[in-house]
């Protein structure tokens, strides 16, 4: 089994070696770190993550400056040739500034920072990134951030409901985020963005393992088992 | 020359940071302030020959998150 995925370090990230080294420990083979100001990324990917963190002091708004940087023009392009892209916390935000997602993330409805774990409900399980979860599943797995209230207009979100691409939503009030969601699908199904951490839950001296599904889920479908 | 770009919240999205703003208004005895709404306002220094079409791309490309904000452009005279 050959598993390439890599995991982009903006400045201001902080979550990137977590990510990279859940991805490496389920994989079992070591990941590709890419630079913000990298043009090209590797060839051949399975696997892309965008950790959290702060890129770019969060200046202008969360993800924004990110979302613009040289590497993220290849992340589009990888995304449209249908390679599976995770966002996490600051990575889901640069994904929605990055357009390769709908709506925004905006500050928590409470203007505090929330960092404690939540239950989230697993709403598709269809997917390549929650396959091995079962619909309904309840889960915890810890957030960390100040700007984590998701907001799309009426018709986005119904057309979201609609096609099965909310991956995840909050089974406790959190952020503000409208209907409560936590974590959303591209239309196409291989880009995943959510503000709670999976790559802080992956063994058990982490207090759980709900986020390491994710993990087994993605490779196991891409490379089998 | 001098342009302002001023960006705020559309209508009808929440903004916690302006509810915020209110309380802290009200607890500093301020009376009769109904709502607030906190905005950016970015000041660009651009050559004449920059076009409203090309400031007009900066706000939507950028400066702005056409999801939940709206923007004006107003060119300063210098």
């Amino acid at each position: 089994m050959s598993f390439r995925a890599a995991v982009v370090t903006f400045p201001g990230s902080n979550c990137d070696r977590d990510m990279a080294t859940a991805l490496e420990k389920v994989s079992g083979e070591e990941v590709f770190r890419v630079w913000h100001g990298d043009a090209e990324l590797p060839a051949d990917l399975d696997f892309i993550a965008l950790p959290g963190g702060f890129s770019y002091g969060d200046y202008l708004r969360s993800g924004a400056m990110a979302a613009r940087s040289p590497i993220m023009r290849a992340v589009v392009e990888a995304a449209g040739r249908g390679v599976p892209v995770l966002g996490v916390c600051n990575g889901f935000q640069v994904l929605t500034e990055a357009g390769l997602l709908p709506g925004a993330l905006m500050r928590n409805a409470g203007i505090r920072f929330v960092c404690r774990e939540v239950a989230l409900t697993v709403e598709n399980n269809r997917s390549l990134f929650t396959s091995g979860y079962f619909k309904g599943q309840r889960i915890t797995i810890p957030v960390a951030h100040h700007d984590g209230n998701y907001f799309a207009d009426d018709a986005t979100l119904d057309r979201l409901e609609g096609e099965g691409r909310v991956a995840f939503r909050y089974a406790e009030e959190v952020n503000g985020s409208v209907r409560g969601i936590a974590g959303v699908l591209s239309e196409a199904g291989n880009v995943l963005g959510m503000m709670p951490h999976p790559e802080r839950m992956i063994e058990k001296a982490q207090g759980g393992t709900d986020g390491r599904v994710l993990f087994e889920s993605a490779i196991k479908g891409l490379v089998g088992a | 020359m001098k342009v302002r770009v001023h960006v705020s919240l559309k209508n009808g999205v929440l903004d916690p940071q302006g509810r915020a703003i209110q309380h802290s208004l009200e607890g500093l005895g301020f009376a009769g302030v109904k709502d607030v709404r906190a905005g950016r306002l970015i000041e660009l220094e651009v050559d004449e020959t920059v076009t409203d079409e090309a400031l007009d791309e900066m706000c939507r490309k950028l400066l702005a998150n056409m999801v939940i904000e709206n923007y004006r452009v107003e060119r300063v005279s210098a």
